[in-house]
């Protein structure tokens, strides 16, 4: 091992989300060795994957990478991305890029640029389903041929070896697709040689940034101090603190078991793990250990298409009709039956009864004076989608019910239009793990200087 | 007497892990409020089904974590992430019936 302590600096648990300028600087001055975050996830939900757009907004993006960049060009130490443009596919990796450039062009920055694809062959993975390579993850179903064909865009977790190719080929900044979120975090230092589980579970603290520490609000930076046999934990705002508690609750945060978080070629294990309070603003900790897998395992996202949405916001404030609720929208689903007998799904979220909860909702009554209604129409094409919900909507606002005073219209719309077109809508059907004879296999790396 | 678990803990969060399943965090505020918790052993996968109307196979896991005074249960959602007529694409809003789940407390 060449160092003896390594520091990285997370800026934000999720890149567009607002670096605090105080916190970046304060950061700064612990002379990282890297700054390096995160930037994707699947919990926004399907349709970014599917559509190939971001969920941040450009100009946060471009705020907060501009940020990064500056810090990076003065001190002269790398950036690593992960999951870059959120879902981590093609065209994710290609916004990054065009606003990674623009920056550049703009202030005359150069680097030495690896960008790393995560997008998944269809015709590889089938050949991969054939010899029995795949498994469901958290899911019954084995993936299947047709299921991949359905697919609109299937993407790949990268683990460290990636990151830690693109260092070894000199890169100052890496952008990559679809990444294992710790993993940009991790690659300095474990390309450097330090002790694998721990690199790993520092970057499953990290790559939340500030929300390892106390008070937990906002977005915000932390620091990750890399030792031989552990590492510390500071958040740079000097207004926070990380406490055994914020450290050992984070690593619960978004996880199925916290004694046990696979990653692509095995596993950490926390059961002897020691958070230890050190001072009042740093946490260390000792004792992860790293599981080697067996066989080398990347995780698949992918999405298929699901239709067209049309939707309808109304409210309801009448006793008589709240109180019969159910029979009416199967009145007004009998009426759209009548013109539209199939070909589309027909789905009322009602506010006020189980509008949040749906099936697992435990009150069964209505309990409000008023409730909210969205009429959704999800079909194979627009226009469908958007003749089903008018019909819907105007049958909504009609229909009569047992006891109707309020003869001149049921529902209350808020806006005019009523009806507002959703676009595409996007499913998960890929979550799934590959086994992989090479990390580095669907993951090419290109260089190019800016 | 009767406490509910939000009343005792500190924090009662629900998330997703993943698209497809739904994780439940209790962190209590200090060990012995965590030990006494513990001790009731109040928490089976047959009491988090009836919470929340869903099989008990479909609750794959109850786990301690001392190291954070936590609790965590992770189930299955009933539609994935953002799935036709799911209604929480962050599962953010799920942790109600366990917050307001009473167990057997004197407060001391």
């Amino acid at each position: 091992m060449n160092a003896t302590r390594m520091t990285i600096l997370a800026p934000e648990g999720m890149l567009g989300y607002g670096i605090p300028v105080r916190s970046m600087a304060e950061g700064m001055k612990r002379n990282p060795d890297a700054i390096a975050v995160d930037a994707g996830s699947t919990d926004p939900g399907p349709y970014y994957l599917g559509a190939g757009v971001p969920f941040t907004n450009r100009r946060a993006f471009k705020r907060d990478l501009g940020m990064i960049l500056d810090a990076a060009r003065e001190r002269r130490v790398p950036v690593l991305i992960g999951s870059a443009g959120g879902g981590g596919g093609t065209p994710h990796l290609q916004w990054t890029l065009e606003v990674y450039r623009e920056i550049c062009r703009e202030r005359g920055y150069h680097f030495r640029t690896a960008v790393i694809g995560a997008e998944v062959d269809k015709g590889w993975l089938k050949q991969q389903i054939a010899r029995g390579r795949t498994s469901p993850l958290d899911l019954d179903a084995p993936l299947t041929h047709a299921e991949v064909d359905r697919s609109v865009r299937i993407v790949a977790q990268m683990g460290y070896e990636p990151f830690m190719r693109a260092l070894d080929m000199g890169a100052e900044v890496v952008i990559a697709g679809r990444a294992y979120d710790p993993a940009p975090i991790g690659a300095l230092p474990m390309r450097a040689g330090f002790d694998t589980g721990l690199v790993i579970h520092m970057g499953k603290i990290l790559e939340c940034g500030g929300a390892a520490a106390y008070p937990r609000h906002g977005s915000d930076s932390l620091l990750g101090f890399m030792e031989e046999d552990a590492f510390v934990v500071e958040p740079p705002n000097p207004d926070k603190v990380c406490t055994v508690a914020s450290v050992a609750a984070h690593t619960l945060y978004e996880k199925p078991d916290p004694y046990l978080l696979h990653l692509p070629g095995g596993a950490i294990d926390l059961s002897q793990t020691v958070f230890e309070q050190i001072n009042p603003r740093q946490v260390r900790v000792t004792g992860t250990r790293w599981v080697k897998a067996p066989a080398y395992t990347l995780k698949l996202e992918g999405v298929r298409r699901a239709g067209y949405r049309t939707l309808a916001i109304a409210g309801v404030r009448d006793p008589v009709l709240i109180s019969q609720i159910d029979a009416y929208l199967e009145n007004i689903r009998q009426r759209v039956a009548e013109t539209y007998p199939d070909g589309y799904r027909l789905i009322f979220h009602v506010y006020g009864r189980d509008g949040v909860m749906g099936r697992l909702e435990p009150v069964k009554e209505i309990r409000s004076h008023e409730v909210g209604l969205i009429i959704e129409v999800i079909a194979d094409d627009p226009d469908t989608s958007a003749a089903v919900l008018a019909l819907a909507r105007s049958a909504g606002l009609h229909v009569t019910y047992p006891g109707r005073k309020a003869i001149a219209g049921n529902l209350a719309f808020p806006f005019s239009p009523s009806d507002i077109k959703a676009g595409e809508v996007f499913e998960f059907n890929v979550h799934h793990l590959v086994v992989v004879d090479d990390p580095l296999e669907l993951f090419p790396i290109e260089i190019e200087e800016t | 007497m009767r406490r509910t678990i939000g009343e005792i803990a500190a924090f009662v969060t629900s998330k997703n892990a993943g698209p497809f399943l739904l994780t439940l965090d209790i962190v209590f505020p200090d060990r012995a409020t965590y030990e006494r918790f513990k001790a009731l052993k109040a928490l089976d996968r047959v009491t988090i089904a009836g919470l929340y109307g869903i099989m008990a196979e479909d609750v794959l896991k109850i786990i301690e974590f001392d190291p954070a005074y936590a609790v965590k249960i992770t189930m299955r959602r009933p539609l994935g992430s953002g799935a036709l007529g799911e209604s929480d694409v962050y599962g953010a809003q799920q942790h109600v019936p366990l917050m307001e789940h009473a167990v057997a407390w004197e407060d001391t």
